[in-house]
């Protein structure tokens, strides 16, 4: 499972830090997301795809 | 089960086919929608779409390649026949179904005491509407809104932006179900961006001849209008099963998992159902969020193709509204509360975080300008019995 995100595209709603805090974070300055854990453990993937749905602008993809 | 078929190009019907495809079902997946266009997203209708921050392409749900989908857009289900596991189409066609999905959604309320069909007098709920709206906007009109709810606020803001004239009328305070009683700051704020906010009033009379020239409130007063936007709240579009054996009452009755009481093979998500939250005391609940319709889609593709082995559906309440250069953010459902604490900031700024009880117990959170404060509160709020889907 491999996470990515459209910096471009971030709107900073922040609706994936609070799904999977584990895996994302916002940056103190802009609101952007981070990706904590670019791979996160398949024990974690109900989790990473909840928050891949929550980005109101489809901003995180998420592959395997 | 060899076929599905989902009612409703929306939101919630694209996240459906898209879980029924990631579930591994290969069988025929056939989708109908009254609209001619493919699932779009809401939230820019009343924001971007009308200030220009948003193009029109963009407003399209991004759809991955290999859903294999027979779209019948621009098609209108007119009845369901539970018994024969059909829908009927306007028209008499008739599609059969092994599995069905409702999330036909919700239209925007009418006022008696508005005629339909006159110039300049708009709803905003679909696609067409915001177009229809964009270009009334583009004629500089000034702007009356019923509705002090989010898509009232934010069509005001929009307004604002562009530099218009802007006259709010709601019998309620503004944001009142999502801000209870700090909706003052809501008023305020909207005050700021120079929006003439007149609460508590009613319309009783729109008045104007080939288009909408003036609107009479309850006091006598009239308000000159070119373009009426009335925001009044949205109804359930559930008209299409009323002979169809289901349970209607505000909403299509689901189970707790968001299957259709009543019909077997039909599950439903989004706007459209009402299910009993089982964070919430289990009391049926209806929500019009985005994040609601997202969510519930995959719940009940789910509960399609796994019957109630599924779980329940339990997904915390979450919201935002983007309006006068803030964002407001909330989880849970701070319309239950009989108690409300601000806990940091002014609810009339830009930064807040305010706390929703009844009888004790937290039921909601908002925050403006501190997305990271939510977390907390969405954890408290999560449901034990919350099943970690797969």
């Amino acid at each position: 499972m491999h996470v990515k995100l459209d910096t471009q595209n971030c709107q900073a709603y922040a609706n994936c830090l609070l799904t999977a805090p584990e895996v994302f974070d916002l940056d103190e300055e802009s609101g952007i997301a981070i990706i904590l854990q670019e791979n996160p453990p398949e024990n974690l993937r109900a989790v990473v795809e909840e928050a891949v749905r929550s980005c109101p602008v489809q901003a995180l993809i998420l592959e395997g | 089960m060899d076929s599905v078929v989902v009612v409703g190009a929306s939101l919630a019907g694209l996240r459906a086919v898209e879980a029924l495809r990631g579930e591994g079902y290969d069988g025929r997946i056939v989708v109908i929608g009254d609209e001619v266009h493919p699932p779009y997203d809401r939230p820019p209708l009343s924001k971007g779409l009308l200030t220009g921050a948003t193009d029109l392409s963009a407003v399209t749900l991004r759809q991955r390649p290999d859903l294999a989908v027979e779209w019948r857009l621009g098609e209108r289900a007119v009845a369901l026949h539970a018994a024969d596991r059909e829908v009927l189409l306007d028209g008499g066609r008739r599609v059969p179904y092994d599995g069905l999905v409702v999330a036909t959604g919700a239209t925007a309320r009418r006022l008696p005491a508005v005629p339909e069909g006159l110039a300049g007098v708009i709803t905003l709920r679909t696609l067409d509407d915001a177009i229809t709206l964009r270009r009334e906007l583009a004629g500089r009109p000034s702007v009356v809104i019923l509705g002090g709810g989010f898509i009232g606020t934010e069509v005001a803001s929009s307004c604002r932006t562009l530099g218009l004239d802007v006259t709010l009328v709601t019998a309620d305070p503004l944001l009142a179900r999502a801000l209870g009683p700090l909706s003052a700051g809501a008023a305020a704020r909207a005050a700021d961006h120079g929006v003439t906010v007149v609460h508590p009033a009613t319309v009783t009379e729109v008045r104007g001849h080939d288009r909408v020239q003036e609107v009479v409130l309850g006091d006598g007063r009239t308000l000159p209008a070119d373009v009426l936007v009335v925001a009044v709240g949205a109804v359930p579009a559930t008209g299409w099963l009323r002979d169809s054996g289901a349970s209607l009452d505000n909403g299509l009755i689901c189970d707790a998992g968001l299957g259709v009481v009543g019909l077997p093979g039909v599950v439903a998500a989004g706007d459209v159902a009402r299910w009993p939250h089982p964070a919430f005391g289990g009391a049926p609940l209806r929500l019009e969020h985005w994040t609601n319709a997202a969510e519930q889609a995959v719940i009940a593709a789910r509960r399609l193709l796994h019957g109630t082995a599924a779980g329940p559906c339990a997904p915390v309440p979450s919201f935002w509204s983007d309006q006068f250069g803030i964002r407001l953010q909330g989880v849970g459902l701070p319309a239950l509360a009989d108690e409300t604490r601000v806990i940091e900031g002014d609810p009339a700024g830009d930064r807040f975080v305010a706390e929703f009880f009844r009888t004790g117990e937290l039921v909601g959170a908002v925050v403006a300008g501190a997305p990271r404060a939510l977390l907390a509160y969405r954890r408290r709020l999560t449901h034990p019995q919350r099943v970690p889907a797969l």
